[in-house]
């Protein structure tokens, strides 16, 4: 293998071949095969092992959105990559410098993303006529010279497994550990600890001694079958990376947000009741959440999108912490009770994992692309604050800074994350519960009106929220709803100053809430005449990108967004005070729309929708382009 | 809770009400209100959950807590009330338009799990918010404004839906009768979980008299079905008429024609809801014989207290915490 591109992430110096070992500072690695060939757990092994052995890691699964497409099919390939290094990295890295390919399947649909001279692990007994055939090969490009610019390792992998597991298991099982088999090979390559592999397989199947047994033997052939045929074969090696001290865990988005929502009912000391309905890519936050009733939380799979957010509005007059959650589509479905929620001026967390759209779209692909939807999809004057969460690192403390300003402010908040985040999976330094910000609000409890009445529409002078009074509390008994409200009493009005009054207050509260947040931070060279701004799940690579440019010696600024309503106070200031902005985003140009309509300040894009990530390399090609226009 | 001592005034909230005078709407809210005196539950402790149309405005009227929600949607809101606050009375207000047109779906499964909600539905076979459109329960050939050579839709009957949604209580009454309003109310809040009364409510204005053949003074004796617990069907000012089971339905039948062992005796607390459906079918739109009353009222666990209690026994088996969570999935320390 040779050295990482220049794009990759990182000032890399060459590595140099120290006998048997070449060291380097990161590596990237796809495991790719059928859909059935367990490359998500081999992946995920690969991660602990990787996050055990002290490296920095990012990970990103890609699979199809069929639950089971004809076994080794193109459609049916199933894939999963990983990013380690010796250094605080932020993506899954960009062209792979090592792929397994399970099958040839495996290898038409991954082969062009794989590095010029990248090491490519087949398995190549799947190399067969029926194989070849299934994935619309005429020849085998085993033997027809078409992969002599990679570092080409061909592994028997159907025979090494049948011998490993002969005595453990029978018939149609035995070729179930051939994943084992790649992932041994591949902890041999990169000289990764197997405990952590042992123990996580010893515990996941403990009911299964013989599924253990079969996995493990086929895990150390693999390993093995490097240690005895590739013996001259250089091995590499990524040191621990120096991150900061404390706890890591390694999380996914997904997971992050779960456990951000069970953190911020904590910090609110309030109960969670979390009302969702199936949709990739956000079902595994109802999975997560359903798990912990023990914490208290509360779940409920309703019979549509609808009905998830109109009973967690139901939960949030009843005084929980209400969160609901879905994707694009699902959001749309939303919609009206979305606004139902700000005119009552009721806490509301809304969750969208955004997806390749429109419609269904490609559930299973990333997209930036409901940002102007989160914005602005909504009837009336109905303006409510959004937030997008950055890296699966920085979910939790985004989805406990959305429940802070949804109590704080009584509105429901949108949370953006989206299929990157989601499914992918960092280290995340855990923080002490007893560390955590408290963002508790009381309850009403006394009537706040003259003659002992209770105003419901009284607002409090700094937040210009309206208290929050839950049925049970006596004498607070009060009627609030969709009609407008007369300002202070509630009641219904159809009064026109009224109305204008009401729909002014309620953007005041929301505009407000950027006194309430930080001020968006600048890094890199802060004198330079280009800034790069960025939002959501593009703030890994955007910022690897610039990073990379600025040790180049290029001066250029970047930031990212976390909040996207209202806007940080001192965003206007920043954005003019660059005489070019480049704003990269997985969509057509949405925060460019807002930055110009804002701030009259026009702005470069990079955009696309091809429902994969940025690579660092697209966004620094963009900024050389800028910088030269 | 015995010394609650409420008079129908505090239920009654300071809005002045604003339907149309001589809607049936008003007879409901007394008696509802009446009945609240006597319930047993502190005024702070109900919520009345509404949607979009005239009976929505309901909330508004009554002194508790309340919600005007959106159309269709006051189950859901009050699915998440009910469940997340066991404590309360829980009360959903809707229409023939918004539980069964646009909010069909959240009904039937409001219904099948069975959460704790009282829903009462004005049926008055018409739209009247949007000023007499024909509803999903007007009767075929209905003349109104968006159907002017007649409805051809085939109207729901609310009490079969409900008994096929798996409801565990379903009852009808009629908003003219104050007492037999009050007396399926204390039913359904005898029994716990979901409740459904449909409550045929007379809409003057787009729909005067649609159901004069249970109110009109000479029709009503011969039409009205009451179905008492634990007594033969018969009905008719002497009883000339009853009800059978027949070949697999329920029949109607003169009392002189049939051996008494035959008539159907009430039961609602078959589990099975066959003959409760049976008797449903006997009308179809009020038009002639219409059964009034309790026609099914079973036992089953509600939603709420089943979420609850695997809360609890998750809780029972041990201590949880956050740090417990944030460490659950393997942890390493970096020094």
């Amino acid at each position: 293998m040779t050295s990482p591109t220049a794009h990759a992430e990182a000032d890399v110096s060459d590595p140099s071949p120290n006998g048997d070992i070449t060291p380097l500072r990161q590596v990237t690695v796809r495991f790719a095969g059928d859909s059935g060939d367990g490359m998500q757990l081999a992946g995920n092994r690969f991660a602990d092992t990787s996050a055990a052995f002290g490296n920095d890691l990012f990970t990103l699964p890609d699979f199809p959105a069929e639950i089971r497409a004809p076994a080794g099919t193109l459609p049916g390939v199933s894939s999963f990559q990983i990013q380690i290094a010796d250094w605080d990295i932020s993506t899954s890295g960009d062209r792979p410098d090592c792929m397994v390919a399970m099958n040839p399947a495996a290898l038409k649909t991954n082969l062009m993303d794989l590095r010029q001279g990248g090491t490519l692990i087949v398995n190549s007994e799947a190399f067969d006529e029926r194989g070849l055939a299934k994935a619309g090969y005429e020849d085998s490009p085993l033997m027809d010279g078409s992969l002599n610019q990679y570092d080409l390792i061909e592994i028997p992998m159907n025979t090494i497994t049948k011998e490993a597991v002969a005595d453990k298991v029978s018939g149609r099982s035995v070729l179930r550990s051939r994943n084992f088999v790649a992932l041994g090979f591949l902890a041999w390559l990169f000289q990764r600890p197997l405990e952590p592999i042992v123990t996580w397989t010893e515990n996941k199947f403990a009911k299964l001694p013989m599924v253990v047994a079969a996995n493990l033997a086929a895990l150390r052939a693999g390993y093995n079958f490097g240690i005895t045929t590739e013996t001259s074969r250089s091995i590499f090696q990524v040191k621990p990376a120096s991150l900061p001290p404390g706890v890591y865990t390694s999380i996914t988005g997904n997971t992050a947000l779960a456990w951000g929502l069970i953190a911020a009912s904590y910090c609110a000391k309030l109960p969670l009741y979390y009302g969702s309905y199936p949709i990739t890519p956000a079902s595994d936050i109802l999975h997560e959440l359903a798990r912990h009733k023990r914490l208290g939380v509360r779940t409920f799979q309703a019979e549509d999108e609808i009905a998830a957010i109109g009973a967690v509005i139901g939960a949030s007059f009843g005084g929980s912490l209400a969160v609901t959650g879905s994707s694009g589509p699902g959001i749309s479905l939303k919609s009206e009770a979305i606004s139902l929620a700000l005119t009552a001026e009721l806490p509301l967390v809304v969750v969208n994992v955004q997806r390749a759209g429109p419609s269904t779209g490609m559930p299973t692909k990333p997209e930036q692309t409901d940002l102007l939807f989160s914005l602005f999809g909504r009837h009336g004057e109905s303006p409510l604050p959004v937030l997008a969460c950055a890296t699966p690192s920085d979910v939790v403390e985004t989805t406990i800074e959305a429940a802070r300003i949804a109590l704080k402010y009584m509105t429901p908040v949108i949370l953006l994350s989206d299929n990157h985040i989601a499914n992918g999976s960092e280290p995340w330094r855990v923080p002490a519960a007893a560390d955590l910000p408290d963002i508790s609000v009381p309850f009403a409890s006394a009537p706040n009106g003259a003659g002992g009445r209770f105003l419901p529409y009284l607002r409090d002078f700094n937040t210009f929220s309206r208290p929050w009074a839950i049925p049970g509390t006596k004498g607070l008994e009060h009627r609030i709803g969709g009609l407008e409200k007369e300002n202070i009493s509630g009641d219904i009005s159809y009064n026109p100053d009224n109305h204008q009054l009401m729909t002014d207050s309620r953007a005041w509260k929301v505009a407000n809430i950027a006194n309430d947040i930080p001020a968006v931070e600048v890094h890199g060279e802060l004198d330079a005449n280009l800034l790069v701004l960025g939002w959501g799940s593009s703030k890994g690579t955007m910022g690897a990108a610039c990073r990379n440019l600025n040790r180049e010696g290029y001066k250029i600024a970047y930031a990212h967004l976390r909040y996207l309503n209202p806007l940080p106070a001192n965003l206007g200031d920043v954005v003019h005070s660059y005489e070019k902005v480049l704003i990269p985003e997985l969509n057509t140009g949405q925060l460019r729309y807002v930055i110009r309509a804002n701030f009259l300040k026009d702005a470069y894009g990079l955009n696309k929708v091809t429902g994969t990530p940025f690579y660092i390399g697209e966004i620094r090609d963009r900024i050389l382009e800028v910088l030269e226009s | 809770m015995s010394n609650l001592t409420y008079t129908r005034s505090d239920f009654q909230s300071d809005q002045e009400v604003r339907w149309c005078p001589g809607c049936g709407d008003y007879t409901v809210l007394a008696s509802v209100q009446s009945f609240m005196t006597q319930m047993g539950v502190p005024r702070e402790n109900i919520v009345v959950v509404s949607g979009i149309g005239c009976a929505a405005r309901f909330p508004y009227y009554m002194n508790t807590y309340g919600f005007h929600t959106i159309h269709g949607r006051a189950p859901t809101i009050a699915t998440g009330l009910a469940t997340s606050r066991p404590d309360l009375s829980v009360w959903v207000v809707t229409g023939d338009g918004d539980a069964l047109s646009i909010g069909g779906n959240h009904l039937i499964h409001a219904l099948r799990r069975n959460v704790n909600i009282k829903i009462l539905l004005f049926n008055n076979q018409i739209y009247g918010l949007t000023k007499g459109q024909y509803s999903p329960t007007s009767e075929v050939g209905k003349r109104t404004k968006s159907t002017p050579f007649g409805s051809i839709d085939f109207p729901f009957n609310p009490v079969s839906l409900a008994i096929g949604s798996e409801a565990s209580f379903v009852a009808r009454t009629l908003d003219m009768d104050r007492n037999h309003t009050q007396y399926v109310l204390g039913e359904a809040v005898n029994h716990t979980g979901s409740a459904f009364i449909e409550i045929y409510q007379n809409c003057n204005v787009f729909n005067d008299k649609a159901f004069i053949a249970l109110t009109g003074r000479t029709e009503r004796t011969s039409n009205r079905i009451n179905l008492e617990e634990g007594k033969p069907v018969v009905f008719g000012g002497s009883g000339e008429s009853c009800v059978v089971m027949e070949d697999g339905e329920a029949r109607i039948k003169p009392t002189s024609s049939v051996d008494p062992d035959q008539i159907l005796v009430h039961d609602p607390s078959r589990e099975n809801p066959s003959v409760a459906f049976s008797i449903s079918r006997l009308s179809h739109t009020p038009h002639g014989p219409t059964p009034l009353g309790v026609f099914r009222n079973i036992s089953r666990p509600t939603y709420g207290s089943e979420m609850q209690q695997q809360i609890v026994d998750a809780q029972n088996r041990g201590p949880a915490d956050l740090d417990a969570l944030f460490g659950s999935a393997g942890t390493w320390e970096v020094t």
